[in-house]
């Protein structure tokens, strides 16, 4: 007899009750993870993935209701257990991981205290607890457990936090780990590390993983067999290789189109979109749940449902399944052709020697670029390393610290700007939620810009705020609506078409995508693209997110702890040679398509900036480390490889 | 909807009291004093064979007029100098801070009271009294609601297009700290009540021969030990059940703007 799946979801049919009316979010869903096997789960938000984590271990919210099927773990029906016995099940069977490791730990008990009190559960006398906590900390690769087994929850970083909580989810040796979006909230570098430490944790106790994820190139690096989300319903399945590789369901495909991938820029035209919107939950009957976004539906999607189709070892809720390639682009090609930024002339925007200190932290120091008309200057770097603090002291939200000059068209620029200053600089900031006054309406937030920055007189208001708003692809409909009314990406078209209202011709974009999902991030980037093509504005592109920077970006500076680490041509810091933390950066990335090369490893954590390490400030991380050189000397600018490409870094260009 | 209820019930008791009621409640009838409730008077008499019942229904009006012009003033100012103070922060906030903690040291009745002593009591002097020693405590509740509203980037948006300061506190900021003061207003509207009705009590608010509650319950209190219970108990029902209903009714709104 074979033994048990770790996890055998049936049919389940599961609806919140709102307003006494049940809400259906999942259809019909089943899933099967084996023994020891590792399953992702895709989608977007709304799919419904994080209520199958919850269901799998019973924990829904008051009003999320079983509406039919089953959910076994290890072979027991979950529903079915009485309240003890489903106590024992969790404590034996099942552990969860969820995002913000942060909010799961307890703050005001030692987190080896915290991994302990699972053993003591388990019947070990406190001492022996104790000492198995701190092995499991030492497990999760954590230097020096016993130091910080002893340390509140609050002194640790977000990685060693996450660490934590793996501990502690594997302290009772499950049989399946279910992980709900567990390096969300994390830098690149850390999140390659955790997922590294869960294949390999893996790899050690055969524990199942139930991996959840918007992310899909999370999945790819981790998962053997991947389900995708849509609208609660599962619309395709398969080993994770070939899902990916040859996606047999429509919206596998278009969502494969839409990310920013293996090195596409600008100037090779638009991403790919999923024209529409997902339905609303319990929204839509009879016919195929992506029917309405499909590009290849028929009479026949729209009117019957597509059962889960059988293509040997992998399923595709798909009346087309062999179609699905040939899915049609839903974004119109040709791109008003690209300026090729002229950088001959003198730049539009400088920063000279510009450094911000808040008391003790230092969070930026000596930082010198220049954006010229027409580029996009891409900003990347992890949490902490002064992205966003240099964008406020550009936009003269912050003082810099003295001896910081900005310079617009050579003219150093004072904190009370002139009105055509201020009209030329404008943002499109990290979090629609907060950057729109949620009390206003559409019309107010976009009209008050084109007052205040364009000095629109009342006739022409009307007709321009119009243009402004068609120019940004938001219907006429959403003009008297709050943005609370709105979804995330037509609230960043509001936030776009409000920093465009002055026709200013710099605009710094601090994260514009990142809280939006990847098929609308795709529209998002396509029409800055689009509106920088056509108006000749150069951004200040700020992500963590390599591949849109490297999309959107002509020239690429990388900072670490408010410093310049490098600055040159996208392609050429790509490319390399690199500095040994750009080199790092791009290595962590998870990709698509594995084949992760040998990722350059960083040791440690990122240091404190309120006591900054001496000499070269990424010497305590670096793989590449001279010697007592790095401590002690601050690197000099070398130049790169080509003009304009600048490292900071002791090794020479010619060995990096 | 009890609290609504019950304010609605004593709005209309002021409003039309003097219409409604069986006796003038100024009327005296020393041979019908200290009665106690009957049919013909329902709450009894009093000491001048006022009739009780008609003196607690008027008597509605003029706490009814002072407790919200009161609250109006302390809230109209708080919100001001919360605005203020929250969103240029600096030693302005640092001082009214300071100031707020040691008003909050002592209880509210006996500022009031001091105040009270030194300009005279009349009807205006109590309104503006308790309104000035309101206006730092709803200052601090606004302050609170503004420093977290401030962070967000729809002001430095506002910021970046060159608004003034007027402009970003009242079109952006304070359309988004309305509930918070909506609650508070509500809930300083009980406390007046109750201030008034205290400050009439020791003789510092409404005056004689106004038929008010907390004058009322001054004037006889002294009467319980011999008996004579109904007038205080029919004037002190009164005030709890406006309290009250005010509370209710500040409960309900937080729980409205809560969901």
């Amino acid at each position: 007899m074979t033994p048990a799946p770790a996890l055998a979801i049936e049919d389940l049919d599961l609806a919140y009750r709102v307003r006494g009316r049940d809400v259906s979010v999942l259809h019909r869903l089943s899933l099967r993870i084996g023994p020891g096997e590792s399953y992702g789960l895709v989608g977007e938000s709304g799919s419904g993935k994080s209520t199958v984590a919850l269901a799998a271990v019973r924990y829904l919210p008051p009003n999320g209701r079983v509406l039919g099927g089953r959910v076994l773990v290890a072979g027991r029906d979950l529903y079915g257990l009485a309240p003890e016995a489903l106590r024992r099940l969790r404590a034996t069977e099942v552990s969860m991981v969820y995002q913000d490791p942060g909010r799961a730990l307890n703050p005001s008990i030692r987190v080896g205290e915290q991994v302990a009190e699972i053993f003591r559960l388990q019947g070990l006398p406190p001492a022996r607890a104790r000492d198995r906590a701190v092995e499991m900390l030492a497990r999760m690769r954590i230097a020096d457990p016993a130091s910080v087994a002893d340390r509140y929850p609050h002194l640790l970083s977000g990685g060693m936090q996450q660490r934590v909580a793996i501990a502690m989810a594997l302290s009772t040796d499950p049989r399946l780990l279910i992980l709900d979006e567990p390096t969300t909230g994390l830098d690149v570098t850390v999140e390659a590390e955790i997922l590294e430490l869960i294949a390999q944790v893996r790899a050690e106790l055969g524990t199942a993983l139930l991996l959840i994820s918007h992310n899909l190139a999370v999945v790819a690096g981790v998962c053997d067999r991947v389900g995708v989300l849509y609208a609660g319903s599962l619309v395709e399945e398969g080993p994770t290789r070939e899902v990916f590789d040859t996606p047999r369901h429509p919206y596998t495909v278009g969502l494969m189109r839409c990310l920013p991938q293996g090195g596409r820029r600008k100037d090779h035209g638009r991403l790919d979109v999923i024209p529409g919107f997902p339905p609303a939950p319990g929204e839509g009957a009879g016919g195929c749940v992506f029917a309405p976004r499909c590009g290849l539906a028929t009479d026949r999607c729209r009117a019957e449902a597509p059962p889960l189709h059988d293509l040997g070892g992998r399923l595709s809720r798909c009346h087309y399944p062999d179609l699905a390639a040939s899915l049609p682009r839903a974004a119109a090609d040709g791109l008003p052709a690209s300026v090729v930024p002229d950088r001959s002339g003198p730049p539009i925007l400088e920063a000279r020697g510009l450094g911000k200190t808040f008391g003790r932290v230092r969070a930026l120091h000596d930082v010198s670029l220049a954006l010229h008309a027409g580029e996009t200057l891409g900003l990347v770097g992890e949490s902490g390393s002064g992205k966003t603090t240099l964008a406020r002291l550009l936009l003269g939200l912050v003082a810099p610290d003295p001896g910081g000059v900005v310079a617009l068209d050579g003219r150093a620029l004072a904190m009370a700007r002139r009105p055509d200053q201020r009209k030329a600089l404008q943002i499109v900031f990290q979090n629609p939620d907060s950057a729109l006054n949620p009390a206003h309406s559409v019309r107010r937030l976009v009209g008050r810009a084109l007052v205040r920055l364009a000095r629109v007189r009342k006739p022409d208001r009307a007709a321009r705020l119009l243009g402004l708003t068609r120019s940004v692809q938001l219907a006429d409909r959403y003009l008297e609506l709050k943005p609370t009314q709105l979804s995330g990406g037509l609230k960043q078209r509001v936030a776009i078409a409000r920093a465009f209202a002055g026709e200013p011709r710099i605009v710094v974009c601090d994260e514009p995508t990142s809280a939006l999902d990847v098929s609308v991030q795709a529209s998002v980037l396509n029409l800055l693209a689009e509106l920088q093509a056509r108006r000749g504005t150069a951004y200040l592109f700020i992500s963590h997110d390599l591949g849109t920077v490297r999309y959107l970006a002509d020239r690429i500076a990388v900072l670490y702890l408010g410093r310049l680490m490098e600055i040159g041509p996208s392609e050429r810091v790509f490319s390399g040679p690199h500095h040994p933390y750009t080199a790092s950066l791009l290595s962590a990335a998870p990709v698509l398509n594995g084949g992760s090369g040998g990722r350059v490893r960083l040791e440690g954590e990122i240091p404190s900036a309120i006591d900054l390490p001496g000499g070269c400030v990424f010497h305590t991380r670096c793989p590449r480390k001279l010697g007592p050189v790095c401590e002690r000397e601050e690197p000099a600018l070398h130049p790169g490889a080509e003009p304009g490409h600048e490292i900071w870094c002791h090794i020479p260009v010619g060995e990096l | 909807m009890t609290g609504a209820a019950i304010i609605l019930f004593w709005v209309v008791c002021a409003l039309a009291g003097p219409q409604l009621v069986p006796y003038d409640p100024y009327a005296t009838d020393i041979l019908g004093a200290l009665a106690p409730p009957s049919a013909r008077h329902w709450f009894g008499t009093d000491q001048l064979g006022r009739d009780v019942f008609s003196r607690v229904v008027v008597g509605a009006r003029d706490i009814l007029v002072v407790a919200p012009l009161a609250t109006a003033l302390g809230v109209a100012g708080g919100v001001v100098l919360g605005l203020v103070t929250g969103y240029y922060r600096g030693a302005v906030d640092n001082g009214l801070s300071r100031l707020v903690d040691v008003l909050l040291t002592l209880p509210l009745v006996i500022i009031a009271l001091l105040a009270l002593a030194a300009i005279g009591a009349s009807t205006a002097t109590v309104v503006v009294v308790i309104g000035v020693v309101f206006t730092p405590l709803v200052a601090r509740t606004v302050r609170a609601a503004v420093l977290s509203q401030a962070a967000l980037d729809y002001v430095a948006a506002a910021r970046l297009r060159g608004e003034r300061g007027p402009y970003i506190l009242f079109v952006e900021i304070l359309p988004n700290v309305a509930g918070p003061i909506l609650v508070e207003a509500t809930v300083r509207l009980g406390y007046a009540v109750f201030t008034v009705a205290t400050l009439s009590f020791i003789g510092f608010g409404i005056q004689p021969p106004s038929p008010d509650w907390g004058l009322a319950i001054s004037e006889n209190y002294g009467l319980i030990g011999g008996g004579i219970w109904w007038i205080v108990l029919a004037n002190a029902a009164a005030v709890a059940s406006l309290v009250v209903g005010v509370n209710l009714v500040a409960d309900g709104v937080q729980e409205a703007l809560a969901t």
